[in-house]
């Protein structure tokens, strides 16, 4: 079992957990206790809400702004629901009653208008958002991205660095303020390539290609995972992406390119083979087009019964 | 001889599923013996295995509906207990293996086995009535219908005990599910319970269409039909429509897995997205095919204890069609994150939300019923203000999702989850305890107990909060849904709260359970003698409780909506009745038999015992073949017969 460092490792729990090692302190005290934990815990900002970079900002603003707009009318709702429950419940003698007018022509007109209006103005924010927001949408910036080819495998993420000719296994390493270029595959199952705190997940699907661009605004560790069940591994597919300054990251691409092993046809296949909780790691040198013989692959395999066995036997052959 | 069928299947090595097993083994001998030696055996057999009364069939519906929730009941706690204490470097209990199981199950249990059976046992129960009329169009066809829904049911419950079921999730997406990365019987035990359980539901849907376009009292008109029989309407157009392409979807998965074809692999040309796409067209559509009768339910309860007629008839059947014609436009939103392009996206967000101006215009309605009304707080009113206040609030994260972007970070997180919860639990499940209460009397002849009922209104309603407001957190923190195992510890204290809240959940079970004892035991002191406890509106409010065989010894005249409403508000006295000789369908055994071959063909075919799926098939064909030729299906009351039926009757139940 691989234990990750936390991305948040200030969590504001001290004083509550302070608390609870006194010993001298009521239930009711201890019952407080664990409930400010409990609100404060869910407060912190942190996934969704913690955005570190412009796509998830502009989602998590879109998300704000979508619930204000629908608030409008569903706190109104909720209280009127309320209201009318209480006020006209039978033994209240001050209400007025009316058995049986059911139908209101002008009332119901405004009825159909109000959600109606909601909804032409969500719409609006629907299609613009979705325009601006497209996972392949190349995100405007001074430097020039950063391409990285994504490979979702049973149950690690494998990154192929191709202008860098490198490779790295659950860690993502990029450069800050530098937009980074996705295209993702699986050459397994469907998984969902997806880091909370900068923005959009899209799926990696078997012999498809998807693509997803995204931006670290500041150097930080923010983590990853797989957010579409995959099997028993699926729990533990997870990696940090790492943003470091644009020295740190050509240091780390020379350090990378001088020690490890090299992914060629059979690291691969060693590699595809099903694992679980698999550590961080580098490869220094990366066969060229390697995404694109992985989706070939993917795709002209034989499949036989038992997860990445799949395309094992054709590597080899296509190795020796 | 036996197929892949071996002692291994049995899971003897692990001592959880063996309990499970033993449990369930044990529950079932006991209910089996005790029938036995009370000598009830014909009693069941001839009153409710083979009857073809529609009020029969949508008890034993919801029977099947409520023994099933304590089944997806014990999946929810297990999965919540194994997220609680799984975190950091504990394992939990569960491995993925077994946890993995669980997920699928609960699932696909709680849709497929809990959700459908009630509410279409409760469409069983009270749209004829409603319609005024004798029964369904094809009642041995509903009999049927009932018992392979029943054999499904049986035949997942049987993977606890033989083999394993799916560890795929309840939407088995390819290629996970197919024979490369699930080789064992799991996924095919998932496949054949729902293609069983699916033609049931299917032939259910056929026969309700019919039954309202073509059965109705005389006079009453599309626009006097109660809500309810409007929102069943819909339902049921929906599951003609619907319920095949899954029956299609679920062949090509089985001709993949059964005869290697390739339509969701991943090589040789299949395509895994096909099957998403499919899968949604009916699962989209699914939705509203539980939501819609259940709106009709509030919709009666809301204007019957509120004593003012429903507002703006119009409206509420309006936006029931237009809901059912849209709910057909928008199976993209389960995965925007395909990675379409960004109209398509568009498209499918707009039309999303879209829907919310029907589903809104209806709280409206509800809310101005309500309105200037007399509201009586008996426990279906209570579920039905807990309802319109927990549904707006899924409503608003249901439009959240719509919107792509925002959809691209909380797509398959537990935010997902409470929304989904949030309209099942809040809107199906609270609906169809609302008609449980409403209805009982109707069915029973007396009324359940209030305080119970009350109890368990504020348990379920505490405890979904209590369950699923951390999950909505949760996911706002990045937690995505089916992990076994939690990484990040500071997920836990939320996570216990959604614990605790399930357990809220259990004790709102348990009031129920409590409640149909009591009210049981003190039934003398309850009983409905008028027929019309609520002061109801509708016509089946206009019968004995519990209604005769034939409903109606006269069928009822129909001139306005809220036909009985009308006619106790002319203050208008019963004439002699005239009667009239009537037909009724004789009790069939076809159902039962037929689900008894199906369920042997399924696990004949679940287990590769090719022998047995022939003379299984064979079986239930020439069932068939023998009941579609029988001529004696009808039997007559004669005008006397039943003027003496009516009397005895009447004699009896109402004091003059």
């Amino acid at each position: 079992m691989h234990d990750w460092p936390c991305a948040t490792p200030d969590a504001p729990l001290g004083p509550a957990s302070n608390a609870r090692h006194r010993p001298r302190h009521s239930r009711l005290l201890r019952g407080l206790v664990v409930c400010a934990a409990v609100v404060v815990a869910s407060c912190r900002q942190v996934g969704v809400l913690d955005p570190q970079g412009p796509i998830a900002a502009q989602e998590l603003l879109l998300l704000i702004n979508s619930t204000a707009i629908m608030l409008v009318v569903v706190v109104p709702v909720v209280l009127a629901t309320l209201a009318f429950a209480w006020w006209y419940r039978s033994s209240n003698l001050r209400a007025s009653r009316s058995s049986d007018e059911s139908y209101e022509g002008r009332l119901e007109f405004v009825l159909w208008s109000i959600p109606a209006l909601i909804v032409i103005l969500l719409g609006g924010v629907i299609w613009i958002g979705s325009h601006q927001l497209d996972p392949r949408a190349p995100i405007p910036a001074n430097a020039n991205p950063l391409r990285v080819d994504v490979v979702a495998l049973d149950w690690k993420w494998l990154f192929i660095y191709p202008d860098q000719g490198i490779a790295t296994v659950n860690q993502l390493v990029v450069p800050a303020g530098t937009p980074v270029k996705f295209r993702l595959t699986s050459a397994t199952v469907m998984n969902s390539f997806f880091i909370p705190q900068l923005g959009s997940q899209i799926y990696t699907m078997g012999g498809m290609t998807t693509h997803l661009n995204l931006l670290a605004d500041k150097p930080g560790e923010y983590p990853g995972f797989s957010a579409n069940f995959s099997g028993d591994g699926f729990a533990e597919m997870r990696f940090i992406a790492k943003a470091v300054s644009a020295g740190d990251f050509n240091a780390w691409v020379t350090q990378v390119r001088a020690a490890g092993s090299a992914l060629d046809d059979a690291g691969y296949a060693a590699l595809a083979k099903p694992s679980i909780a698999v550590p961080p790691g580098t490869y220094r040198s990366v066969e060229p087009n390697m995404f694109e013989r992985v989706i070939d692959q993917t795709v002209s395999g034989s499949e036989k019964a038992g997860a990445g066995a799949a395309w094992c036997p054709p590597v080899q052959q296509a190795g020796g | 001889m036996l197929g892949r069928l071996t002692w291994a299947a049995i899971p003897l090595d692990q001592p959880l599923p063996l309990y499970a097993m033993g449990v369930v083994v044990l529950g079932i001998l006991a209910v089996l013996a005790i029938v036995t030696v009370k000598g009830w055996w014909p009693y069941l057999w001839r009153e409710w295995l083979t009857s073809v009364d529609h009020k029969r069939i949508g008890v034993m519906y919801f029977a099947l509906g409520l023994v099933m929730l304590l089944r997806g009941y014990s999946d929810a706690i297990m999965m919540r207990s194994q997220q609680a204490i799984a975190v950091g470097d504990a394992q939990g209990y569960l491995p993925p293996d077994h946890y993995d199981q669980i997920f699928s199950a609960h699932g696909t249990i709680m849709i497929f086995f809990v959700a459908m059976p009630l509410v279409i046992g409760l469409m069983n129960f009270a749209v004829p009535l409603q319609l005024g009329v004798r029964d369904v169009a094809f009642p041995v066809l509903n009999s049927v219908s009932f018992w392979l829904t029943a054999s499904g049911a049986l035949l997942i419950n049987v993977s606890l005990v033989i083999g394993s079921f799916a560890r795929t999730g309840w939407m088995g997406y390819p290629p996970l599910s197919e024979l490369a990365f699930s080789p064992d019987e799991g996924v095919d035990y998932y496949l054949w319970s729902l293609q069983i359980s699916g033609i049931g539901t299917l032939l259910t849907g056929v026969n309700f269409v019919t039954t309202i376009l073509k059965l109705r009292a005389p006079g009453m008109t599309y626009f006097r039909m109660p809500v309810f029989c409007w929102t069943a309407l819909a339902a049921n157009l929906l599951i003609v429509a619907a319920f095949p392409i899954l029956t299609a979807t679920f062949v090509m998965l089985l001709l993949d897995r059964y005869l290697g074809m390739h339509f969701f692999t991943n090589n040789a040309g299949g395509n895994q997205m096909m099957y998403v796409n499919l899968f949604w067209a009916w699962g989209h559509p699914e939705v509203y095919i539980l939501i819609l009768p259940v709106f009709g339910v509030f919709s009666e309860v809301v204007a019957t204890f509120s004593g003012k007629g429903l507002f703006s008839y119009r409206s509420m059947v309006l936006a029931t069609l237009g809901i059912c014609i849209l709910s057909f436009m928008v199976w993209l939103h389960h995965f925007f994150t395909m990675g379409a392009g960004a109209d398509v996206n568009a498209f499918f967000g707009i039309m999303s939300s879209i829907i919310a101006v029907p589903t809104g215009v209806k709280v409206f309605n509800w809310l101005f019923t309500m309105f200037r009304g007399r509201i009586v707080f008996k426990t279906p009113m209570l579920f039905a203000i807990g309802f319109i206040i927990t549904f707006v609030i899924g409503g608003l994260t249901g439009v959240l999702l719509a919107v792509p972007p925002v959809d691209f970070v909380l797509h398959n997180s537990v935010f997902l989850v409470a929304h989904f919860h949030n309209v099942i639990i809040g809107g199906v499940v609270f609906g169809v305890l609302a008609g449980y209460n409403y209805w009982f009397p109707k069915a029973f002849g007396f009324t359940l107990d209030e305080r119970f009922g009350k109890a368990s209104f504020w348990c379920w309603l505490i405890g979904f909060y209590l369950a699923f407001m951390p999950l909505y957190v949760l996911g706002l923190h990045g937690m995505t849904r089916r992990l076994q195992h939690i990484s990040d510890p500071s997920w836990q204290p939320l996570l216990l709260v959604a614990e605790l809240g399930a357990v809220v959940i259990f004790l709102g079970i348990l009031c129920q359970a409590a409640q149909l004892y009591v009210s049981i035991r003190t039934r003398e002191q309850r009983l409905d003698l008028t027929g019309d406890p609520w002061n109801g509106r509708t016509l089946e409010w206009s019968t004995s409780s519990p209604p005769p065989a034939y409903n109606f010894a006269v069928l009822p005249r129909v001139e306005t909506i809220d036909a009985f409403w009308e006619i106790k508000r002319r203050g208008l006295t019963p004439v002699e009745p005239v009667y009239e000789p009537i037909e009724m369908p004789r009790n069939s055994p076809t159902g039962f038999i037929i689900a008894f071959f199906a369920v042997v063909t399924g696990f004949a075919l679940i287990w590769f015992i090719w022998w047995i799926v022939i003379l299984g098939l064979l079986a239930a064909a020439v069932t068939v073949l023998v009941s579609g030729w029988s001529d004696t299906r009808e039997h007559e009351i004669s005008a006397t017969e039943l003027a003496r039926l009516e009397q005895a009757r009447l004699g009896l139940g109402r004091p003059a």
